[in-house]
């Protein structure tokens, strides 16, 4: 029933829908901020209905964090490095790693996990009738508030990890670190959008969710390791055809390693990464709108 | 016509011990063909578990190189291998690889809440009302989707195990060893299973288990030893000589992935070893009469209400 209408962009195509309007009104601009917004708003109105609910989820994703970090610092009664990382070294590139993540499951996981069941049900028809662009709505349509508590704790340790280092962040670090955060952001929406695109296609999904979670795996480690054989092709692999090792590793070295001058090279890799990322998947989630069908009538 | 002429007389007698055995083959069969139906996605997410073991290789190597350089950079010329909490370098991914295993027994996804939503939701009543044992029937078709999964997961086990034959050090157990690991193998399934049904089983008495099953899978990963070989925590002291290390492997979680790696590892020789399959069989036969007579109780207060 849609078929047809989308081939190219949903938005500026939403005034065909409206076939028994002689003049169709000139389309007007989605006003995307105040659109998100009110996606925010509605959000916290939901989590605030069910407060304790809302408690206990902050509870469990700090209890992972908390279990992780552990983790670390059990290995660290072990070792004085881990790849040339020292203790707080490390613990820098654990916060950035958090705070990057739990950016991605406030705004973005909610809603990707939704999107393959819309695909299996048809509803995303709905979504395409809307005149706002679709990736727009259903990338941010829910947000999950609880991911906060994680976001705050990773500042904390952020803070912490820099003072027991005696590092102050110099202009260049305070400027730079937020840029590289959301960098690392747009890279891993990029790879949930790709996925979701995939799921148009493909029908079944919850391989191609482990799927996500077994690539980002590959995120968090500090890219020193990926040395030898097999670990220097994973390591050429996740860089430069899934740039996902860029995502933490340039920001947790622009604040825990200042020094090296070597990095530079690799962090203008970052920013051209982020943008090839982002425009390829648009590209790719635009193609799959493409090939959908409803699932009924 | 008379009755003796019933087809159904010449059946099985319904309560009879060779209708029961039936009455399993059936269950098991059904349960079977039903795994089989997504085999591609099976085989495709069983290969994917390997990859956050890669990572854990490397990162161990760089954890090793660096107390290697460390010790080198002392003076102290040693000819001595660096050796963490007892472990060699190819001891600890040798024990990685094999909680992998283990894990492949004891782990039971969606278990516990599975029984607490149907609990919840009503759809216990159809195990209530027909002559089936539901934690039978569960257990029945867990053990068909264990044997579909092994089905499957032979082959990427097998390919990663030989590439990696390199990193088992000391080579095959002896016999005896090798049952011990089998025993505790098939243990850990069964721990598994009874411990994941009893806390579903709760769900007779709270509606909501969610925050606690949350715990508890908390536990059994950070606890249990796939994260790290439990040894590492004998560094750190409760009272006396008595480590953290004692603390957690006096659980039942250990049994879940540390203890059967460490006795194919040759990690737990001896009298420790009997000890330590002694107490996983205590703790297989208390969760096993928790479970049933949480089962049993619960059954009895439970209500259901519209149709």
């Amino acid at each position: 029933m849609i078929r047809g209408s989308l081939d190219t962009e949903p938005v500026e195509t939403a005034a065909m829908h409206r076939p028994f309007l002689i003049a169709p009104p000139p389309p007007q601009r989605p006003k995307y901020l105040r659109v998100f917004l009110t996606f925010a708003r509605n959000s916290l109105v939901r989590a605030m209905t069910f407060r304790t609910n809302f408690l206990l989820e902050c509870i469990t994703s700090l209890s992972w964090v908390g279990m992780n970090l552990s983790f670390y610092l059990l290995v660290f009664q072990y070792t004085k490095s881990v790849g040339g990382w020292g203790q707080y070294q490390y613990f820098v590139f654990l916060a950035t790693l958090q705070l990057i993540n739990s950016i991605v499951e406030a705004l973005f996981m909610p809603n990707a996990e939704e999107f393959s069941e819309l695909v299996r049900t048809g509803e995303l028809d709905f979504a395409l009738l809307k005149p706002i662009d679709t990736q727009f709505l259903i990338s941010l349509a829910k947000i999950d508030w609880s991911s906060l508590a994680n976001f705050l704790f990773a500042i904390g340790l952020l803070a912490f990890s820099l003072f027991k280092l005696n590092v102050f962040p110099g202009f260049a670090a305070v400027l730079l670190y937020p840029l590289y955060i959301v960098s690392g952001v747009v890279i891993l929406y990029s790879l949930t959008i790709t996925l979701a695109a995939s799921t148009v296609w493909l029908g079944r999904n919850q391989s191609i969710y482990d799927f996500w979670f077994y690539i980002t795996n590959f995120s968090r480690y500090p890219m020193e390791i990926y040395r030898g054989p097999i670990g220097g092709a994973l390591g050429w692999l996740f860089t430069f055809l899934i740039p996902v090792l860029v995502v933490v590793n340039v920001p947790a070295r622009l604040l825990a390693k200042p020094l090296e001058a070597n990095q530079w090279p690799l962090a203008l890799f970052a920013l051209a990464a982020t943008v090839l990322s982002f425009a390829g998947s648009r590209w790719l989630f635009l193609r799959a709108l493409n090939g959908y069908r409803s699932a009924s009538s | 016509m008379s009755s003796t002429t019933s087809p159904l007389t010449h059946a099985v007698r319904p309560d009879g011990p060779l209708a029961r055995v039936r009455t399993w083959w059936t269950i098991l069969r059904i349960c079977l063909e039903e795994r089989l139906v997504y085999r591609g996605d099976f085989m495709l997410g069983t290969l994917m578990r390997f990859l956050p073991v890669i990572t854990q290789i490397l990162l161990w190597s760089a954890i090793f190189d660096a107390n290697a350089e460390a010790s080198a950079a002392s003076g102290v010329a040693s000819d001595k291998p660096v050796m963490i909490a007892g472990y060699l370098y190819g001891d600890f991914i040798a024990y990685y690889l094999m909680t992998m295993i283990t894990r492949a027994f004891s782990s039971m996804p969606g278990l516990a809440s599975l029984i607490a939503r149907s609990i919840r939701d009503g759809t216990i009543k159809k195990y209530l009302i027909q002559p089936v044992d539901m934690t039978g029937f569960l257990l029945l078709s867990r053990v068909a989707h264990k044997l579909v999964y092994y089905l499957v997961a032979t082959i990427p086990f097998a390919v990663i195990f030989y590439l990696c034959r390199g990193y088992f050090l000391s080579g095959w157990p002896d016999p005896l060893t090798f049952l011990a690991f089998l025993a505790s193998l098939a243990m850990s399934f069964l721990l598994g299973f009874f411990l994941d049904a009893t806390i579903g089983m709760i769900g007779f008495w709270f509606l909501e288990i969610s925050s606690l099953m949350f715990i508890y899978m908390l536990m059994s990963f950070f606890l249990s030893g796939q994260m790290f070989p439990l040894d590492m925590l004998d560094k750190f002291h409760l009272v006396g000589s008595v480590t953290w290390g004692d603390v957690v492997r006096a659980t039942p979680v250990q049994y879940l992935a540390y203890f059967p790696a460490a006795v194919f590892l040759g990690k737990i020789q001896d009298t420790r070893l009997a000890w330590g399959l002694a107490m996983q069989l205590g703790w297989l036969l208390f969760f096993v009469w928790l479970c049933r007579s949480a089962f049993r109780r619960g059954v009895r207060r439970y209500s259901a209400f519209g149709g």
